[in-house]
């Protein structure tokens, strides 16, 4: 699976969880938190979609690397190989 | 039969807990004893003899604080919302006009913009301008969520910022009677909780009452395949070296490693033997008398256009049961007809809570039970002439509930509404498995209740290992 389509899988969850929010202009190297109103209950809903919807497992102790949609790809690329 | 968790009781933290777990596929089952959901946020339903038909009441909710407009972030009830995937206007909110603080020598009114408040009290207690601007800041700058920490004096923390006496009564009342277990004062952290939800953010109601928070959350809940089972008391919480792996129905056990409770710590600690063991909660002593009227017209804006009105006939707010049965000296008259928009066909309603005393109506026989409900009824009609100047609508109807009403449909020991005064902040509790949400998690209210459940969900059914 490539780098955009990994982008695109947490973009979609995100749009589902906070549907009110524009995903469209995100700068992938800044924090998901300072752009998007994201609070950890949503982050623990990304990590939950993950799982539901890709079977991908994310521990807590790597939460911190879902920070921003850059992280986000090169932590989760290797699990969708 | 296994699940991967249990919960117990279908109020407005058990569904939203469930709903959660089922969300993300967990199997849960949510068990309730009674034949409706809603806990202690329910409702119920009386035939009107006069035009045939049938009257629905709510019972619980007043009010739902945590007003916020649409479209507004990072408020409890926006982050409920998200959490439960609900939209905005399922919720069909009828923002609140304005309610009042009624003391003897002063009024102080507060809206869904705090502005008001603040100007009331600029303008009321001129001398405590800055003190009062310090407390909004405290409040303001407290992170009510932080689950570790300890109790704290509300009564305190309020002297240390503010002179007036009767300005700490008047903040109090309302946050008091809205959801303290303790007598007389609360947890600085609740105290802030109940700030923010009354003052910063307001009031609504949903249109139709508390059945419309009901019915999403079922909808909910069947969308995400949870589970719910009615007329199914536990009646024991299984243990196993100090774990909890199930529960009993009947003559039926349900196992899970996880069980997620929201009967309170007392009543959790009665039905699981090795948790009784360890701990004793005490049952908490603050409960109610609501009486409510339905007149044959709304009570005409020029007489009332307020919500709620807290009244109190001194200066010193006094909020513990009452010696006698029920106390008049104080009471919250809420007018349901008065959320937007105001309109004034139809049918009136007024609903009065006093604080009463449990052990005093347990106590009473069949015949002087039904005469001291009248007696409250008499009462509450008496103050509402008071403070309603010129009030002369026709009551149609009148229903009084009590501390044992409560009891029987809530089956919270002693009828008691906020919980035990002890908390179970993170829901643990010394039984491995075993989780307490809602009242005795200690968020309270609708919100409160609903962000309960779902926080303790996350922590200990999704996040958390055993699940």
């Amino acid at each position: 699976m490539t780098a955009a389509n990994v982008r695109q899988i947490v973009l979609d969850i995100i749009s589902d969880i906070a549907p009110d929010e524009d995903v469209s202009t995100l700068d992938d190297s800044k924090s998901l938190r300072e752009q998007l109103d994201l609070d950890s209950m949503d982050f623990l809903d990304i990590v939950m979609e993950l799982r539901k919807r890709h079977k991908v497992e994310v521990p807590q102790e790597d939460y911190p690397k879902l920070a921003t949609l850059e992280s986000c790809v090169s932590y989760l690329s290797p699990k969708f190989a | 039969m296994k699940y991967d968790a249990i919960v117990i009781g279908a109020g407005m933290s058990g569904l939203a807990a469930g709903i959660r777990l089922a969300m993300f596929d967990k199997k849960v089952v949510i068990l309730e004893k009674h034949s409706i959901p809603g806990g202690l946020n329910s409702y119920y339903q009386r035939k009107n003899f006069d035009k045939g038909g049938i009257r629905q009441f709510d019972v619980g909710l007043h009010a739902l604080t945590n007003f916020i407009k649409k479209g507004e972030k990072g408020k409890p009830f926006s982050k409920l919302l998200k959490q439960l995937r609900l939209s905005y206007d399922d919720f069909k909110l009828c923002p609140q006009s304005y309610s009042k603080i009624l003391f003897p020598d002063y009024s102080l009114s507060f809206s869904n913009e705090f502005e008001l408040l603040q100007n009331e009290v600029m303008e009321k207690f001129p001398r405590e301008k800055d003190n009062f601007m310090k407390l909004v800041t405290r409040v303001r700058d407290f992170n009510e969520l932080d689950l570790t920490i300890s109790y704290s004096s509300s009564r305190e923390v309020l002297r240390e910022i503010i002179q007036d006496e009767v300005l700490i009564e008047m903040i109090l009342c309302p946050l008091l009677i809205y959801g303290s277990a303790w007598e007389d004062d609360m947890d600085f952290a609740q105290f802030v909780i109940m700030f923010k939800s009354l003052y910063f953010e307001g009031f609504s109601r949903p249109e139709g009452g508390v059945r419309t928070i009901i019915t999403l959350l079922m909808e909910k809940l069947k969308s995400v395949g949870g589970e719910i089972r009615f007329k199914t008391p536990v009646s024991e919480i299984i243990t196993q070296d100090g774990k909890a792996i199930g529960v009993k129905i009947g003559d039926e056990e349900i196992h899970a490693p996880v069980i997620l409770s929201s009967i309170g710590l007392p009543e959790t600690a009665k039905i699981t033997q090795a948790l009784h063991e360890k701990m004793n909660p005490p049952i908490g002593a603050m409960t109610f008398l609501e009486s409510i009227f339905v007149l044959d017209k709304k009570i005409p804006l020029e007489k009332n256009d307020s919500t709620i009105i807290f009244y109190n006939d001194s200066s010193k707010y006094t909020y513990r049961p009452a010696q006698n049965f029920f106390d008049p000296s104080s009471a919250v008259i809420c007018f349901p007809d008065n959320y937007e928009p105001l309109v004034r066909e139809g049918e009136g309603v007024v609903r009065i809570t006093y604080m009463a005393n449990y052990s005093q109506w347990k106590e009473l026989p069949r015949p002087q039970y039904e005469e001291k409900k009248a007696e409250v009824a008499e009462s509450a009609l008496h103050l509402l002439k008071k403070v309603i100047t010129g009030f002369d609508e026709k009551v149609l109807f009148k229903d009084v509930f009590s501390p044992t009403t409560i009891e029987r449909y809530t089956w919270h020991l002693d009828g008691t509404v906020y919980g035990s005064t002890e908390k179970s902040r993170d829901g643990r509790t010394p039984i491995q498995g075993l989780f307490i949400i809602g009242t005795d998690q200690g968020f309270l209210g609708i919100v409160g209740s609903l962000l309960s459940g779902i926080s303790m969900a996350n922590l200990h059914g999704l996040m958390g290992a055993e699940a």
